[in-house]
Parts: structure tokens; sequence; C-alpha cells
């Protein structure tokens, strides 16, 4: 089973998750940058982090045989933080760079008018930088922050089937479905969706245009949530292409509205002994 | 090496020879979107072509100390990487040493396409004798092979301070009950031999 996670937060996991992860069969992944947990303060501390996105982590990543790829954006919880929104002016010098694949997470946090500005400006650069976005759907009010999602979407530039609509739930996949974007669900304890439910929902809604992501990051969640996800679909009378489908075919074709997606996995420099990570401490 | 502009266009195809034309001639005429072919040199002319083709458009640029700064700090590994391989072809920088804060900046990081790509002809040329010596057991632990250090046999021979640094990894690489890696064994044995004149 070949695997592509299209939405997980690798700066926040170890090496034994990349192993683990190349072990269940994920071959490629999609870092979206998003917020710490801790609060940014300044511009500079986006700028490190976008670095990492476009430097360090492919470099771990390709130590366990995964392609890298990210998306770059303001995330909307700080877009109401008037010490960040600076950073807004600096994005298209990262939108350009050959490893960033779409515009993203933007969306609606506590949707504030300054969210407004933010999810509207970032997908006029997704428009102008010819990529991709992907949008997530807030946690708390999801059915109206869906609405609202679309309306700004609809008023965009950006045409909704280079749009990934993420954290979807059985409550709003109608509506995403309505909009003709692509249609993105986390499989994350507790507050998003699990494997049996996800099975549940691809048999009602068929396979097409619609991908599974873990969504791991610094929180309760599990970087092999995918692969749990296609076991079950497995388990539940799925074909091999079915699986291959939503787990590997739909995110290379979403994220290859980029131009910029190359999967073949570029191996890892010549090592005469272990390599920097696994040595570590220096 | 630098490859020459004849060499790369029979990698390229028609489509990505044309987008060179154009990036050159923006490079060379210094217009600002030259920098933004040097960032996406890889969508456009293949990845494997990535690091020839920035070389090419730095050279062309001629890019003064600042610029090559900003490019660098600006960059994503690859272009961090490909900017670094470039350091020994370009004329443009003065003072000569102006791109050694770039290397040491590699030599700082523990992603070993960095690292090689720092210690090539510009390193072996400007970096201080400390500096090298740390970045040459910067190679034995990440794995770097030492075969891409440039200049590795005249800067080693005769080094004491760099024998006395070997031996003492060496030690400590015993006394934890691993190998010694042959690379480590080869520059030791460098460093026992008499300069060479130059």
């Amino acid at each position: 089973m070949r695997i592509f996670d299209p939405h997980i937060h690798m700066t926040s996991r170890t090496t034994d998750d990349y192993q683990a992860m190349h072990t269940a069969g994920i071959r490629a992944l999609v870092e979206p940058a998003f917020w710490l947990g801790q609060p940014r303060t300044s511009p500079a501390s986006f700028h490190d982090y976008f670095d990492a996105l476009l430097g360090w982590e492919p470099f771990r990543a390709a130590q366990y045989g995964i392609a890298h790829h990210c998306t770059i954006a303001l995330n909307p919880k700080e877009a109401n933080d008037p010490r960040c929104t600076p950073v807004l002016e600096e994005l298209p010098r990262y939108l350009v760079k050959d490893s960033v694949v779409a515009v993203g997470e933007i969306g609606y946090d506590s949707m504030t008018p300054a969210e407004d500005t933010a999810l509207a400006a970032q997908l006029q650069l997704a428009a102008e930088h010819g990529l991709p976005a992907l949008v997530h759907t807030p946690h708390r009010d999801k059915l109206a922050g869906l609405h609202r999602t679309l309306d700004v979407i609809r008023e965009s530039d950006l045409p909704p089937e280079r749009v990934l609509l993420d954290h979807l739930n059985e409550t709003t996949v109608e509506h995403a479905t309505d909009s003709g974007c692509w249609l993105g669900f986390s499989i994350y304890p507790d507050t998003k969706m699990d494997e049996d439910r996800m099975v549940t929902l691809l048999r009602t809604h068929g396979t097409e245009k619609i991908l599974v992501n873990s969504a791991a990051d610094w929180g309760k969640s599990d970087p092999l949530a995918t692969r749990r996800v296609g076991d079950a679909m497995l388990t539940a009378g799925f074909t091999d292409d079915d699986v291959d489908q939503v787990l590997w075919r739909n995110p290379i074709t979403f994220y290859g509205l980029s131009g910029r997606l190359q999967v073949d996995t570029t191996p890892p420099p010549p090592l005469h002994q272990g390599n920097s990570i696994l040595r570590g401490g220096e | 090496m630098l490859t020459p502009r004849t060499e790369l266009d029979t990698r390229l195809d028609a489509t990505a020879r044309t987008w060179l034309d154009h990036a050159l001639t923006e490079a060379t005429t210094r217009q600002p979107a030259w920098e933004t072919r040097f960032a996406t040199a890889g969508r456009h002319c293949g990845r494997h072509n990535a690091d020839p083709v920035r070389a090419l458009l730095l050279t062309a640029a001629r890019p003064d100390p600042p610029t090559l700064t900003r490019l660098y700090h600006h960059g994503s590994a690859a272009e961090r990487r490909a900017l670094l391989l470039a350091l020994p072809h370009l004329d443009s920088l003065t003072p000569p040493t102006a791109a050694l804060p770039l290397v040491e900046d590699a030599l700082r990081t523990n992603d070993t396409r960095l690292i090689a790509a720092a210690l090539g002809p510009y390193a072996a040329q400007h970096l201080d004798a400390h500096s090298w010596r740390h970045a040459i057991l910067k190679c034995l632990f990440t794995g770097v092979p030492l075969d891409t250090v440039a200049d590795l046999e005249h800067r080693a021979r005769g080094d004491r301070e760099l024998a006395r640094m070997l031996t003492d990894y060496t030690a400590e690489r015993t006394a934890a009950g691993r190998t010694t890696p042959p690379d480590l064994t080869r520059v030791q044995t460098l460093t026992g031999e008499p300069p060479k004149e130059t």
C-alpha cells in the first residue's frame, strides 16, 4: 500500500515517526504551515519556520525515503494578531519556491474580520502564483464556518476545483461536495474523524476528490492514521485500487495542480555511517 | 566545475532551453526577475539540472556580496546548496572572502547536502584553520565522505592540531565501543605526512 499523507505537521514529530511511517507505506507527504501551539510574536518567527519547511524538514524526510512538500501561509488563528500579520507581505517570496505546492492552511478559526481579510488576501495570492489552496474548516461552529468560507472562495479568483476543504465531517460533507471543491478528512482522535466513520462516509460519497490525512501534530494524534484508513477500507470490501485512489492518486492530482509536485523520492545522500539525525546532539 | 551552457542544452527540452535563455538575459542585465528564476529553476529545468542552471544564473548576474547573502538567506536548501557550489566561480566578490559567513552558516547546519556543498574549493582557499578542522570533524560525525572536501590532502598534511583532534575523536569512539570510520584513518594518516610545497 503506497500512501501520501496530504496534511501532517512533521516538525512536531520524531524520527521514530518517520521510520514507522515509511514502514506503513507512506512515501510522500505535505506539511502545511500552521501555528505552533505557542503563539508567535513576530514575522521573523514565521520566516524561520517557513525556512525549516523548505530546508531541514525535507532533509529529515528524505533520510527515511519520504518526499516532503509544504504549503505556506499565515494561519487563521495568528491572522488575528497584529504582531504577526506583516508576514503576509513576505509570503510571495516563499510562494515561488519549488517545493511549495499550495497556499495553506488558511480559513477560519473564530470567524473575525481579521480572518476575513487574511483568507481573501491569501486566496488571491494562490491565484496569482498558480497554486491551489488548502482551506481548513474551523473547529468551532464548523457548518457556519464552512458557509462563510465558501462565500469568500466564490468571491475570489481561485476556482473551487483548486481548493481543498479540510477537516470535513458528516455534517459538512454535503455542502462541501456541492461547492465543487476537493474534500479533505482528518483522522484525529476525539475531535475529528475516525477510520470507521471514514469508511462509512466513503461508502456513501465514493472515492473521487476525497483526501484523507492524519493532521498529526504536537497534539494527541497518530501519524499512521492514513494507513489505518487503508486497512479499514480493505476490510470493508474496498479494492486495492480504491485505496490507491484515496490514499495516493487523489493527493497527487490535487497538489499536482501546482505543477511542482515531485513524488519520486530523492535517495538520501550516500553516508559512510549512520547520518546526522540518528547521531544527533551536535 | 561549471557546466557549460552547451552541455546543459543537451539535457533540456525546448521549453526549458527557452526559459533558460530568458533567465540568463534577465540575470546578465540584472532585472529583478532573475532572482525568481533562480528560485524556480528546479521545476522549469528539472530538479537534476537545478544546480548547474543556478550556477549559470549566478555567474551571469555576478551579484555583489549583499545580494548574494540575501539570496542565500532567502533560499530553500536546494538554492543554498547551488549557491555554495557556485562560489568558486563567482569573480564578483569584493573582498573575495565576502561569502565566508555563508560557508560558516552551512557548516553550522546538520544538513549533509549543505555541509558537503560548503567544503568546495572556496572553503579550501578561504576558511581559517580552526573552522576547517571542525568542518573535517563534522564530516566524520555526520557521514559526509571526505572525498567531497576540496584540497583535503593539501590542507591536512602536517596539521598537528587536526591530528590531535582526530586522535581524541578516535579515543572517544573506541571508549564507546564504536568502530573508527575509514575516512578518519585516512585523514589521520595525511596529518602525519609533511606538507607539500605549493
